[in-house]
């Protein structure tokens, strides 16, 4: 019938069938990422489908796969969505929440086909939410008056985090690296003050925390290589030719004299600039864009240091590490904040030589040096750190922390499925649905392990079931234990997010009854 | 059959029979349109009505849309059919004069199409029975001010608007927070109006919408939030009692319009000119200066030079800024719009009390909330989300449930939900009926029955049995004469509206059965469609 008065090629799906695709696609990405989760979760091989480019990435992260995944079913979209939202907002869980919305929206299907209603479902599942929730705040844990208690559970959740990752064979090696890191951030959480650096070459356990920041540059030819009590002017400036800024103006000559004439002012100009820039009492100074080498060898004649083409970012994070301003006008030397640092040396880290700022103005900035055997382990490496420096900056904020290996969510569904009974109505089916769903998350990570899920899990229920609600998956010995001993923590902000994104973004699905596909727009050159 | 014959019986012809030009003829035509018009309406059906379930739309890009929104779903989904594209501007229309209802109004359309099939079908003309449903929407127009309440409310005691609101949004996603957001629209429009002119602007309500977070960290912001940032990372992220500059002109040096070239013939020339350039930065900077800003806001970008100078001089600025906003903030801050530099004075700053820079998640996303302004009612909803796409369709409610609000300032009288309104009025059409002479009686009497439609919609939504639940309503409407009786849709255990508080405003529902009705005489009045081809 909608042919009547659609457009081409445009297809809609409607009841029942629309659900059935929603279900198929989000359950499908689901479990395209659902074999990563838990600290014995696998990888993935991201290749790049284009002509020039077949590069590979080989990851663990749930954005990362989800991001690189092309999707054309609407409600596997939502999911990358959500996923997205996590890697931005937290940093960590991004598997999680996709793989929740997914098994969800699986309890979802079996409960339709009992012909229970999406609206009932949806309100089952908000109560269930409710429950878990209140059980989840009851059950997190604030150290945050406690500094070393607190530094102990910052190293937990780095560990957690890290543990099915890459790194987890050294996770403890770069969990202090990681904790130190942000313990220099105090509370600001600033995480540009954290540098991380590449550099293929050594081990992994090679790779170090260097207090102070480090730049991938090069000084210039004749320049001193070394300098003390460094004053630092950083600069966004071209110090190639200046162009004139006025419009519409050009050069125009009739006489070869005059052309030299006026290479002479623009050297006068260069000249005058330089001049300026180094009455500013200055022995380094930093340009975000190219120093040509004229500017420079005045540079070198007057002893100072230059570095040329020091990107966008690195200028700003060096501006915010030594406490200068990125100036681009140099007429009031008085008025200039000069970047200040105890010394700036050349330094070499494997085969590279790259320039060492320590003793900064501002003590909070760090750089973490990653050493590793090829580009594509250094590239997962600086991924899983950098969700584990997230996850910590955002514990810093919201101090809450909660047991992780599977406690909480058998702790959350134990909480759901207390509450169901007291619910009236088929909402209470929906509740009980919900509490699956929880479940199968640590049923998940046990069957990533290898470890006879079902198991475990019932193990783990029995346990929370006589009180012991700190009991979580021991995924290195295959049996249950208590968290609280193995120390394995998650931050508390992180996996509120889980359910509260990954509930909502599942309700949205089921509430879903036609879709509505328009004809794809066509494109020149397909 | 574009062939006729004149006087002498001679053939002549009156429309070119190509294959490229289609036409449909007469009864043909009127049944291809209606069939058009009710397969539109029964996609929207299923969403009316507090378990109306939602859309997932995919436009041309692959795009993902999920709303509830009547309005928003025909948009995107670019139908094609004439009389489809008339339905569309139906809810269009309805959305931009009321902003609510949008759903209604086309399965409202879509009900009085079904029943004129049938009595086409009977042979009746259809401008008998266009005639007929004027006819049947003056009565039913009339019994809707008669069962019309008021509402009373005050700047302090504001509970009717936000239950008014919470019917509004009851059908939404969002609705797991509706009280909240309901506030938050009931404040937003309250800090804007003007109860005493009853008027409401919306300009000086902004929406902003960030992924991230919770529904329930939605918020009403009492000032204006801009998705900028400061133009220099290290200018101040704070500043207290602004004195903003807005400026349409760009930190560079001047672009005359006439076109011209510059031509640079010596040394002093190019000495001149360098010194000129530099003149320029340093007279802009002090004429902002001079005119005792300390915030620069800008609709264009700036120069490095300029920037670092602006920085220099303690003058935070933030560039790029859209000239909607630009606008807002000039309405807010109470400042005028300066186009050149030369213009400046300190007269036509704008003041507000305060200004900062705030961050977002692990990205460095920022946003600027410009707060205390001199005129305050300058609001801002910040909303945020699980997900992209729950954002927009928060933004898309929160917007509706404004516009219910604001008709209530400007109207307070209401009608109450769940059908009952339109049960009412079909009770009263069919009456009328009955004292009809003629055929137009039977067009009056489609009309009720196609009131009766949006009910029954609703309760097949909820999973109540429709016809059961109608009968049921509409004898105890007449057993009590009471006209607030309704759908039960929330299974609260009451059928009186008026216990559940569920309103709509008056003119809402006016206007739903005068669009609707316009529209479906239309409809019926065509009777030959023909539509060009298309060039091949």
């Amino acid at each position: 019938m909608e042919q009547a008065y659609m457009e081409q090629g445009t297809q809609m799906d409607k009841g029942d069938n629309a659900r059935m695709s929603s279900f198929v696609g989000a359950i499908a990405i689901a479990d395209l990422v659902k074999t990563t989760l838990g600290p014995k979760g696998m990888d993935k091989i991201l290749q790049r489908v284009s002509q020039q480019d077949q590069s590979i990435s080989v990851t663990n992260d749930g954005a990362t796969i989800l991001k690189a995944v092309n999707i054309d079913n609407p409600a596997a979209k939502v999911l990358v969505d959500i996923a997205k939202v996590q890697d931005d907002e937290v940093g960590d869980g991004t598997t999680s929440v996709a793989v929740f919305c997914g098994e969800l929206l699986r309890e979802a299907e079996k409960l339709i086909a009992q012909r229970i209603h999406p609206q009932t479902i949806c309100k089952g599942w908000r109560l269930a939410r409710d429950a878990a929730r209140k059980a989840l705040e009851e059950h997190a844990r604030d150290n945050a008056a406690n500094e070393e208690k607190f530094r102990d559970d910052l190293f937990n959740i780095a560990r957690t985090t890290l543990s099915s990752k890459l790194l987890t064979h050294d996770k403890d090696y770069f969990s202090n690296l990681a904790v130190d890191a942000v313990m220099r951030l105090k509370k600001s959480g600033n995480l540009d003050y954290i540098q991380i650096i590449k550099k293929s070459g050594g081990q992994l356990r090679d790779s170090y925390l260097e207090s102070g920041f480090i730049m991938d540059k090069k000084i210039g030819i004749g320049q001193p290589k070394r300098i003390e009590n460094a004053k630092i002017l950083i600069a966004n400036t071209s110090m190639d030719t200046d162009k004139i800024k006025i419009y519409g103006s050009r050069v125009r000559v009739d006489a070869m004299s005059k052309v030299a004439e006026i290479e002479e002012a623009e050297k006068d100009k260069m000249r005058g600039k330089c001049k300026k820039i180094i009455d500013h009492g200055i022995n380094v100074f930093v340009n975000r864009q190219l120093i040509y080498n004229f500017p420079e060898q005045i540079f070198a004649e007057a002893g100072i240091m230059s570095i040329e083409h020091a990107d966008f970012d690195g200028v700003e994070h060096l501006a915010a590490v030594t406490g200068g301003e990125v100036a681009s006008t140099f007429d009031h030397p008085e008025l200039v904040e000069l970047g200040k640092c105890d010394l700036i040396e050349e330094v070499m880290i494997g085969e590279d030589k790259v320039i060492r700022f320590s003793g900064c103005a501002s003590g909070e900035a760090c750089t973490i040096v990653l050493r590793g055997a090829s580009n594509h382990l250094l590239d997962e490496a600086e991924r899983s750190l950098h969700d584990a420096l997230c996850v910590l900056t955002q514990t810093v904020k919201e101090t809450r922390t909660i047991c992780g290996g599977g406690c909480t969510e058998v702790l959350m569904a134990q909480a759901v499925d207390k509450e169901a009974p007291s619910i009236p109505g088929k909402k209470a089916l929906a509740m009980e649905a919900f509490a699956r769903a929880l479940r199968q998350m640590p049923t998940i990570v046990a069957d990533n392990g290898g470890y006879d899920s079902a198991e475990l899990v019932t193990q783990l229920r029995a346990a929370h079931a006589a009180g012991n609600d700190s009991y979580g998956l021991d995924m290195y010995n295959g049996k249950i234990a208590c968290m609280d001993e193995l120390g394995v923590r998650e931050s508390f902000k992180s996996k509120l997010q889980v359910l509260m994104s990954a509930s909502e973004a599942a309700e949205m699905i089921l509430r879903v009854d036609d879709i509505i596909k328009c004809a794809p727009r066509q494109r020149e050159g397909h | 059959m574009s062939m006729v014959y004149d006087e002498y019986g001679r053939p002549f012809i009156i429309l070119k029979e190509q294959q490229a030009k289609a036409r449909v003829k007469g009864l043909e035509a009127q049944k291809s349109n209606i069939l058009a018009a009710k397969s539109v309406s029964s996609v929207l059906r299923t969403s009316l009505g507090p378990k109306g379930m939602d859309k997932m739309l995919v436009d041309p890009d692959g795009d993902v849309t999920i709303t509830n929104d009547g309005a928003t779903i025909l948009e995107r989904m670019e139908v094609q059919h004439q009389v489809a594209k008339l339905l569309v501007e139906l809810s269009q229309s309805q959305d931009n004069e009321i902003g609510d209802g949008t759903t209604g109004v086309v399965v409202l359309a879509g009900a009085l199409l079904a029943q004129a099939e049938k009595l086409l079908d009977r042979g009746i003309h259809p401008v008998r029975v266009a005639e007929g449903y004027e006819a049947a929407c003056k009565v039913a127009l009339d019994t809707l001010s008669q069962i019309g309440d008021t509402v009373e409310f005050t700047k302090d005691n504001t509970e009717p608007l936000v239950t008014t609101a919470e019917t509004t949004l009851n059908s939404k996603i969002i609705n797991v927070n509706r009280r909240k957001m309901a506030e938050i629209a009931v404040n937003a429009v309250l800090s804007v109006a003007d109860l005493e002119r009853k008027d409401v602007n919306f300009d000086m309500i902004k929406m902003e919408g960030k992924p991230g977070g919770r529904l329930e960290d939605t918020e009403l912001v009492q000032g204006i939030v801009l998705d900028k940032e400061m133009s220099h990372p290290q200018m101040a992220k704070t500043v207290k009692d602004v004195k903003c500059a807005l400026l349409t002109c760009p930190f560079e040096p001047p672009k005359p319009k006439t076109k011209h070239k510059l031509d640079i013939t010596s040394k002093d020339a190019y000495d001149k000119l360098y010194e000129h350039e530099q003149a320029y930065f340093t007279k802009m900077i002090q004429q902002v200066k001079d005119s005792g800003a300390n915030l620069v806001i800008c609709q264009w970008g700036f120069d490095d030079e300029a920037n670092h100078l602006l920085l220099q001089n303690k003058l935070p600025a933030i560039r790029w800024v859209g000239g909607v906003e630009l606008e807002l903030i000039a309405l807010a801050t109470g400042a005028r719009i300066i186009p050149r530099f030369s213009e400046l004075s300190a007269d036509k700053l704008g003041t507000c009390g305060q200004v900062r820079e705030i961050a977002f998640g692990t990205t460095k996303e920022k946003m600027v909330v410009i707060e205390d302004c001199k005129n305050s009612s300058a609001v801002t909803c910040v909303v945020r989300g699980g997900n992209k796409m729950i954002v927009d369709e928060a933004k898309r409610s929160l917007h509706d449930a404004m516009c219910v609000v604001r008709n209530l300032v400007k109207d307070n009288r209401v009608v109450y939900g769940g059908g009952s309104a339109e049960i009412a009025c079909s009770m009263a059409v069919s009456k009328h009926a009955d004292s009809v002479m003629g055929t137009d009686q039977y067009a009056i009497r489609a009309f009720a029955d196609a009131l009766d439609d949006i009910p029954l919609a609703l309760a097949e939504n909820c999973g109540l049995s429709p016809i059961e639940e109608l009968a049921n309503v509409k004898s105890k409407q007449l057993a009590e004469n009471n006209p607030f009786l309704g759908v039960d849709c929330n299974q609260s255990g009451t059928n009186n509206m008026k216990d559940q508080g569920v309103f709509e405003t008056l003119i809402g529902k006016q206007q739903q059965l005068l669009l609707a009705t316009q529209v479906v005489k239309m409809v019926l009045k065509i009777d030959d469609v023909i539509s060009m081809g298309n060039y091949q």
